[in-house]
């Protein structure tokens, strides 16, 4: 059969024409035939999104395709001028990008813009492409497919945006789309059911489509075939599942180990069971606070945890559940409306200026962007070198070794004491940060996501250097993360936040095997395996049970409006209670047969 | 304003793009005319030592002469050195000021960044020329003067922008982390903060510094800037505006050496090596 794209040879360089130029992509051939599905898959700067982009004839600012051939159907891209791009663009090849909140024009309606490529390409009057339209949001299971059109960016969830986008670019009837990591800015119980809508749609359509992933585990559900990028040149090439299960080439392996980060032994010796930190009862959040010590828009309700020394405590939650809000009210960036905090022993006061220099220095936080983290006008000599002055009063000769020596227990080398951090790669700038932190000589360091924006390999190799400084520094750590693969390697306890609320708090062996916290449950049952065929066989969510309104007033499960498990006249009425399960967690949930 | 982040690299002005190289090279020239000016003046710059009125270029004079048949070379060697001293250092003052205040409001309880605020926007409400005018009528013109009028007038600008930047700036994760160390005030806005606004200060610099030239050129017109027989670069302007439509050097060559001198400023600031976080491409 004639394949439906064909690309052979394909060069893109940066930089000037002449020899000066920078390869980005080289020697890059692959086909797919009508109605394929392949994903090109690799870390940032492997060239997957130049590649995919070549396919629109585009190369962004700076970049040129230099070489080789590219063609769709019988259409030679490369031999297309300005027009003939404009013409092909969104209407026979499609864009979804990964950020759909960014690509969307707030000010107008959704229908509006959804609608717009057909009318641009005349493809159809606005009547029936809005009907279109229509008949593509409930094919992306939009909720309200009817009315969702005439509704404004920002009233939407980030999810239902990036459905939006895939209606968007499903319009014109596109021959090829291309998906630019579209779920990865998604939380992982919205990613399986964005994944679904785009499996469905582009299927029903019978488009081609390529599929830019980082994530092995996504790309395992989406494709036929796999691409496996790095710097520009392909390291591996073959149908799906022959990747997935006998990778011939070591850096596809590499990857494939990352993706699933392997348990961290605990240490050796177990951590005493003195607490470190012993928050009670914490409730934090924005604006006043009444008499009875909640805030007016109330963040974290009820939170009670403790961290011995030594050990690692997981926080685990989607946007918004207020793990990040923990992290700054132990740092002092937040103060607590009501409950009590206690580090060592002692109370530690809810502002920074109560704080003493003990105190700040045995607590130390690390963000997770490295490149906001770091000031970009100071030498990594200036940024390890003030700890180590503030708090132990180290200067010159003898504040020099103590720099390199953290350069060497985070593993890079002394002479990059001197460089700027604009200059590193963004590992190095993370265990810069990770660093930082250490010159300290911290007992308990809270992690914020500090994984989160790295790629997969270099992210699995901090988690492995924070188990290792665990082990020699004995470290607790507070671990703040979404995914639960990362939390569940890395720390001894977990605990699950929902709303602001612990719904779940245990030890990991817990998070193995149910029976969870439904939303536990949810969340567990959401990450994707690393084989093909794993979506097909989740079940679609039910809906959940129809219940009656919600008592005025009560303090309600947070999880009562998407539990699949709720119980009319129970959930709607009274406070959960917590109830210890035989796995060792403990839960905050009414039903008296926890799910599974 | 504290010294440019990369000024200490013996190599920075060999790095700098043409432009930068150009405005280099007027600033130095304009510097170097400004304190040798008098010295190197051929006439005496009060002196009548030209038969005619706006003459052209010659041999014995350079650049002609101006409307009392003075030497307009010697004039512009002498006035440089008011354009160029009293704007600058009233440039840096109001510079360094608001930068100063804007610090202080980003790292200070609520309240003093209001009270800070609210008194920059009463003070930017007052109409700079009235302003000047009621100081210059109620003391009477002189040079500390000027330079304290350019300075007040300005502050309120740079301290604006100045807040702008180290507000955002304030709430970046290093500052949080700096922070969360139990590091001072003093030392987050100036070690933290400063750095990063200090190239949008200089740009900001440049800017104030044009407007301060024009303001002090406008006092002069008015009979209350500079005052006869010295005379700015302002004032060499509008005292031979009659010249102008024959073409007289005597308007032209000021009107040029305003021109060379501002953007001289800004081509050098516009150059200077930029220090940023880095974006992921």
């Amino acid at each position: 059969m004639e394949p439906h794209v064909e690309v052979k040879g394909l060069r893109v360089t940066a930089g000037g024409k002449d020899d000066s130029a920078i390869t980005i992509v080289e020697g890059v051939d692959f086909t797919i035939p009508r109605g394929g599905v392949l994903a090109l898959i690799g870390e940032s700067g492997s060239g997957k999104t130049t590649i995919a982009l070549t396919l629109m004839g585009y190369a962004r600012s700076g970049c040129r395709i230099a070489g080789g051939s590219i063609r769709l159907g019988d259409t030679d891209i490369r031999a297309l001028d300005e027009e003939g791009l404009a013409a092909l663009r969104g209407d026979r090849v499609a864009y979804i990008a990964q950020s759909a909140a960014a690509s969307f024009n707030p000010s107008k309606r959704i229908m509006d813009q959804v609608v717009e490529p057909a009318l641009i390409h005349g493809r159809m009057d606005r009547k029936s492409a809005e009907a279109k339209a229509i008949s593509l949001f409930r094919a992306l299971a939009l909720p309200q497919p009817d009315s969702i059109g005439s509704r404004y960016p920002h009233q939407l969830s980030g999810g239902q945006l990036q459905r939006l986008m895939a209606a968007m670019a499903l319009i014109t009837g596109p021959e090829l789309v291309i998906l630019d990591e579209p779920t990865t800015a998604l939380d992982v119980t919205t990613q399986i059911e964005v994944l679904r809508a785009f499996k469905h749609a582009v299927a029903s359509q019978g488009a081609t489509a390529i599929y830019v992933s980082h994530d092995l585990a996504v790309v395992a559900q989406m494709a036929d075939q796999i691409l496996v990028l790095n710097k520009g040149r392909i390291r591996e090439a073959g149908a799906a599942t022959q990747i997935l299960q006998s990778p011939a080439d070591d850096y596809t392996r590499t990857l494939m180990a990352a993706a699933r980060p392997a348990p961290k032994p605990a240490p050796v010796a177990a951590p005493t069971k003195a607490p470190l930190l012993e928050i009670k009862g914490l409730f934090a959040g924005y604006g006043k606070v009444d008499s009875g010590g909640r805030p007016e828009i109330p963040v974290l309700r009820d939170i009670s945890l403790s961290i011995a020394k030594g050990a690692t405590l997981g926080v685990i939650g989607e946007s918004g559940s207020g793990k990040s809000t923990l992290a700054r009210v132990v740092a002092g960036l937040i103060r607590p409306a009501s409950g009590s905090v206690n580090f060592a022993g002692a109370r530690l006061p809810g502002g920074l200026e109560q704080r003493s220099r003990d105190q700040f220095r045995r607590i130390q936080l690390v963000f997770q962007n490295a490149d906001t983290a770091l000031n970009p006008a100071h030498s990594v000599a200036d940024i390890l070198g003030r700890p180590l002055r503030f708090y132990h009063g180290l200067k010159g000769a003898a504040q020099q070794k103590r720099v390199a020596e953290l350069l060497d227990l985070i593993r890079l080398p002394a002479n990059l004491a001197d460089r700027a951090c604009s200059g590193l790669s963004g590992g190095q700038k993370q265990r810069i940060n990770l660093a930082r932190a250490l010159a300290a000589k911290p007992d308990l360091i809270l992690c914020d996501e500090v994984t989160s924006a790295l790629d997969t390999v270099v992210g699995a190799a901090i988690l492995d250097l924070l188990a290792d400084l665990r082990r020699e520094l004995g470290l607790a750590y507070m671990f703040i993360s979404h995914d639960i693969g990362t939390v569940r390697a890395i720390c001894d306890d977990i605990m699950v936040l929902y709303g602001g609320m612990a719904v779940e708090m245990g030890p990991r062996s817990a998070y193995q095997a149910p029976p969870f916290h439904p939303y536990t449950d949810l969340l567990v049952g959401s990450v994707p395996e690393l084989r093909a065929g794993w979506l097909e066989e989740q079940a679609t969510r039910p809906p959940p049970p129809a219940i009656g309104p919600a008592l005025e007033g009560a303090d309600l499960c947070r999880f009562l409006p998407r539990c699949s498990a709720r119980i009319d006249g129970l959930c709607t009425h009274f406070t959960p209670p917590r109830r210890h399960l035989p796995g060792g967690s403990d839960i905050l949930c009414h039903h008296p047969e926890v799910v599974n | 304003m504290s010294a440019i982040p990369d000024a200490k690299n013996p190599g920075w002005a060999a790095r700098l793009p043409l432009t930068g190289k150009v405005g280099l090279g007027l600033v130095i020239f304009w510097i170097a005319t400004a304190i040798a000016g008098p010295w190197l003046a051929p006439y005496d710059p009060g002196a009548f030592a030209h038969q005619d009125v706006f003459a052209g270029i010659g041999a014995a004079h350079w650049l002609g002469s101006d409307y009392l048949g003075r030497d307009v070379l010697s004039r512009v060697l002498s006035g440089a050195r008011y354009s160029v001293g009293l704007a600058a250092a009233a440039a840096i003052a109001a510079s360094t000021t608001g930068t100063g205040m804007a610090l202080l409001a980003a790292v200070s309880p609520r309240w003093l960044d209001e009270v800070l605020s609210r008194f920059m926007d009463t003070l930017i409400s007052i109409p700079s020329k009235i302003f000047s005018l009621v100081l210059v009528a109620a003391v009477g013109s002189s040079l500390p003067l000027l330079f304290l009028i350019a300075t007040l007038i300005y502050i309120p600008g740079a301290y604006r922008i100045a807040r702008s930047q180290a507000v955002n700036l304030a709430q970046m994760d290093y500052v949080q982390v700096a922070r969360t160390r139990g590091e001072g005030a003093a030392y987050i806005a100036i070690r933290e903060i400063l750095p990063n606004m200090i190239h949008p200060m200089l740009a900001d610099f440049g800017l104030r510094f044009v407007f301060i030239v024009l303001l002090l050129s406008g006092l002069s017109f008015l009979g209350l800037g500079v005052q006869p027989p010295d005379a700015d670069l302002g004032s060499l302007v509008r005292e031979n505006i009659s010249g102008l439509g024959e073409g007289a050097p005597a308007i032209l060559v000021p009107a040029l050496a305003i021109a060379t001198l501002t953007v001289g400023v800004n081509l050098l600031i516009d150059a200077l090596p930029r220090r940023r976080g880095s974006k992921e491409g």
